[in-house]
């Protein structure tokens, strides 16, 4: 196959359900080139790499690779042209070793000797691009880079041309983010084309040289990277301005709402994730945990809520002892949730949206009357949450299923702020929405923390926790690295302290 | 090139889903039709007579509706159940053992008290049994994660065994010349049966009762809510603190239960004594399995459901008879409708388009 030097994507269209994802996109990208493709949740950036990957059928259009029209059938024929794609959640088997996951799908794995040529073409690519992947690891041993790595290699053991990266910064860390930008540099002066999605203008702004933004399945602009600035990106991807530093006026820290002393708490695998940790969250304050996914935040999140038994250590709320009791006892006791995975945790898809909006309430008085249900109360409750956290639905009586991410996740907000609990737990509250939600769920956790509560901010996201957070810890392998004010925290220092460096990095 | 192209179905309206059930159920006939053809019986002509040997006489609509107390009863709670994504398929042995401790009560109390007394107290014992046989593979799996499948299904062989070793052991009748039958029942705790028919009145309004009563706790109760959150998304249930043990054990407890009732009703209304399992009860614990998914999981529906089946059995009767067919027909003709409404469901999730393409 000859080496793709242009690819060219004209007039795609490609609809769900009679709506248009995509409609009438044009697109190109060229050899030593990183093509950013900017767009809010839903705009459409994922359908029309899955079109150029062989996953959907345009409806209309079609792809010209060095100007000829070509058919993309299925993945296999993707990869077959030369395009390959990493996925933000990576396609690996768990239990293979990084050498078996590299092996499967190549199509030039010889029958004798198999490990032998891909451990070298490993250990070419890691020389090539300066990283260290053992072969023989199990892909469950690595972290989220190092997964990575081994799906860019994947793609390019096959010959890929082209590199489709989907949301790849979402799971690593600062550092990790610097190496990858460094690996994809490198690929790019070797004269590979790279496309790069993402909501996120920074790395837009660093890694790309140019950049198109899409918007309700539509380009609504193409620009070079060197000619705007982040500003005019962002106007463009939304249609407005958006306000990057949301207002947060000071109140003084005084009186304690969570108590957690020494408390440790075992994960799923057996292996202990919460050590002997320690803190206090205040009224009026919002106190953030950041880290890298797994590294004991959902354990933790989970002991305080009742959803799982700590080992040992105590939990109070205003002086309540609540260790080890029922997820009710602690709602009950003023500890609301909102969980992550949102679907997965927070609602029942197949109820109606009203009777997902007492979920968790339903037991209170309000709602049952001799053990049955007050659907009057209800019902009112749910249009009251509908119109005050703007839920965009057609009706309460909608199954919930329905809603998008964004709306049903102001309904749980909703749902869970609307009884003025003591403390909130949020976690990872605005992933995968886009900037409007955000933007609306930011400012009612800050709103919860003028009105006298404490919440307790799980996120991935700095710039979440740097915008919101009175206080900040650092969480690594179960412990915090560090209890820092949201004023003396530099972003390297964080960044350190998430790769599990107490020490602040002497080049800052 | 024949294109199939398949998305999720966002919108599913009673339209929809009743529509749905209409081509499942012309689907399964049509298949059942076929079968018939290559037994060699015109196919219009089984249905014709199923459906007049079941519905189209006096004999017929009364054998109907005794066969319908039990599929009423047991299907209403099956419905509830599997609702909760708890799958009994335990019923046949929870009748029975509502057989087993009805007829116990009857037998060792009722010579000495009268009617209105000791046939509640029957149905108290049978909704017992039914019920302590139901949360049994209920406390299994939610304390030792025990596949309720598996469970409730040996649990039916376990009780079959220890109903003949009641009526060929211990219970074994002193005035049945050594047939392995219990004694009869004494006159009081015998239900009355409306004239001409075998139709027990009384199980038939407590069938209905049962109905009506599991669609308001499902729909209405903050019961049923927890029930209808656990079935949909266990994760949430747990989220929303709902107590997994203590629902499940209800959940079940109501399921036997009722279970236990339809026993009661077949011992005491039809047989008078207790014999071999397959003689109490001939698989109505199986085939509601198939009303409540003919109805939707509605306990409410389940009165047409429990009906319609009915009348296939009462119709398949027929047929062995008239048309000379395998007494196995019938379970044919259950088990092909069940798998077709299943087939239903995914057309009712998704949404299937057929074109062609150049």
């Amino acid at each position: 196959m000859k080496k793709i030097t242009q690819l060219e994507m004209v007039g795609i269209s490609k609809a769900f359900h009679g709506v248009p994802a995509n409609d009438q996109i044009n697109l190109a990208v060229q050899s030593g080139e990183i093509l950013g493709l900017l767009g809010e949740n839903g705009a459409g950036k994922t359908t029309l790499m899955n079109i150029l990957y062989g996953l959907y059928q345009p409806d209309a259009g079609e792809i010209r690779i060095n100007g000829k029209a070509v058919k993309i059938r299925t993945p296999l024929e993707s990869i077959q042209v030369g395009i390959g794609m990493v996925h933000q959640h990576f396609m690996l088997i768990q239990n293979h070793s990084a050498a078996e996951n590299i092996a499967l799908g190549y199509k030039n794995t010889p029958f004798l000797f198999p490990q032998k040529k891909i451990n070298d073409s490993i250990i070419q690519f890691s020389k090539k691009f300066n990283f260290i992947i053992d072969p023989q690891k199990k892909v469950w041993q690595l972290s989220a880079g190092e997964q990575q790595r081994i799906e860019i290699i994947k793609a390019l053991i096959n010959g890929a041309d082209l590199l489709i990266l989907d949301e790849p910064t979402s799971v690593l860390t600062p550092q990790e983010i610097k190496d990858l930008f460094v690996i994809l540099n490198q690929m790019k002066a070797d004269g590979h084309m790279i496309i790069l999605i993402s909501h996120k203008l920074d790395e837009i702004m660093d890694l790309c040289d140019r950049v198109t933004v899409l918007s309700k399945g539509t380009v609504v602009g193409h620009a070079q990277t060197s000619e705007v600035d982040k500003k005019a990106l962002a106007r463009m991807m939304i249609g407005r301005d958006v306000i990057f530093n949301i207002e947060k006026e000071e109140i003084p820290r005084e009186k304690e709402v969570l108590t957690v002393e020494h408390l440790s708490v075992t994960g799923d695998k057996g292996i202990s994730m919460v050590k002997d940790m320690s803190f206090s969250i205040y009224k009026n304050e919002i106190f953030g945990i950041a880290g890298v996914s797994g590294n004991g935040q959902r354990e933790l999140v989970e002991a305080i809520t009742g959803l799982r038994k700590s080992d040992s250590g105590t939990i109070q709320i205003n002086g309540v002892d609540i260790t080890n009791v029922s997820p009710r006892m602690v709602y009950d006791q003023g500890i609301s949730h909102v969980p992550e995975e949102r679907i997965k945790f927070g609602i029942a898809p197949g109820l109606y949206l009203y009777e997902n909006s007492i979920l968790k309430q339903h037991h209170l008085d309000k709602y049952t009357r001799h053990k049955f249900l007050t659907y009057k109360n209800i019902k009112e409750h749910a249009n009251q949450l509908v119109k005050a956290f703007q839920v965009k639905t057609p009706s309460i009586q909608i199954e919930t299923k329905n809603l998008s991410g964004g709306n049903i996740q102001k309904l749980i907000l909703g749902r869970e702020i609307s009884e003025s609990p003591p403390l909130l737990v949020a976690s990872h509250p605005t992933y995968g929405l886009d900037v409007g939600a955000t933007e609306y769920l930011r400012k009612q956790l800050l709103q919860r923390r003028k009105e006298g509560g404490a919440v307790l901010l799980v996120s991935e996201d700095l710039e979440e926790i740097f915008e919101l957070c009175d206080r900040i810890a650092v969480i690594f392998q179960g412990e915090f690295m560090g209890v820092l004010e949201a004023d003396d925290s530099r972003l390297c220092d964080i960044g350190m302290m998430m790769a599990g460096s107490t020490r602040l990095d002497p080049s800052c | 090139m024949l294109k199939i192209n398949v998305t999720d179905r966002i919108k599913v309206t009673p339209r929809t889903t009743l529509l749905t059930l209409m081509f499942s159920l012309l689907a399964g006939l049509f298949t059942i039709g076929l079968i018939f053809l290559f037994s060699g019986v015109n196919p219009l002509f089984a249905f014709y007579k199923i459906f007049s040997g079941s519905f189209g006489s006096t004999y017929g609509i009364k054998e109907t509706i005794t066969k319908a107390i039990p599929l009423i009863l047991i299907g209403g709670g099956l419905a509830m159940a599997f609702r909760a994504k708890f799958w009994n398929i335990g019923a046949e042995s929870q009748l029975l053992m509502g057989a087993i401790f009805g007829t116990w009560m009857g037998l060792a109390w009722g010579p000495n008290l009268p009617s209105y007394v000791i046939v509640p107290l029957m149905f108290l014992a049978g909704f017992f049994g039914g019920a302590l046989w139901g949360v049994i593979p209920a406390i299994l799996k939610i304390k030792f994660a025990i596949n309720e499948v598996i469970s409730t299904l040996m649990m039916n062989y376990i009780c079959a065994e220890f109903m003949i070793f009641l009526i060929v052991g211990p219970w074994k009748g002193k005035t049945k010349f050594g047939f392995p039958y219990t004694d009869d029942l004494p006159a009081s705790a015998i239900l009355g049966l409306i004239p001409g028919s075998r139709i027990h009145y009384i199980t038939l309004m407590v069938a209905l009762i049962s109905a009506v009563v599991l669609a308001l706790i499902m729909y209405k109760t903050r019961f049923g809510y927890e029930v209808r959150v656990i079935g949909e998304n266990p994760e949430a249930g747990k989220y929303a603190g709902i107590d997994f043990f203590k629902t499940t054990v209800i959940i079940m407890a109501i399921s036997g239960g009722v279970a236990g009732l339809a026993g009661v009703g077949e011992a005491a209304g039809i047989h008078h004594y207790l014999s071999y399992p397959a003689t109490i009860s001939s698989g109505y614990g199986f085939t509601a399995i198939i009303v409540a998914w003919l109805a939707k999981l509605n306990p409410l529906f389940v009165i047409v459901s429990g009906l319609f089946f009915a009348g296939i059995l009462v119709g398949g009767d027929a047929i062995q008879i008239s048309l000379g067919l395998p007494a196995a027909s019938v379970a044919v003709f259950n088990g092909t409708l069940l798998v077709f409404l299943i087939m239903g469901d995914y057309f009712l999730k998704h949404r299937v388009r057929i074109a062609w393409r150049s």
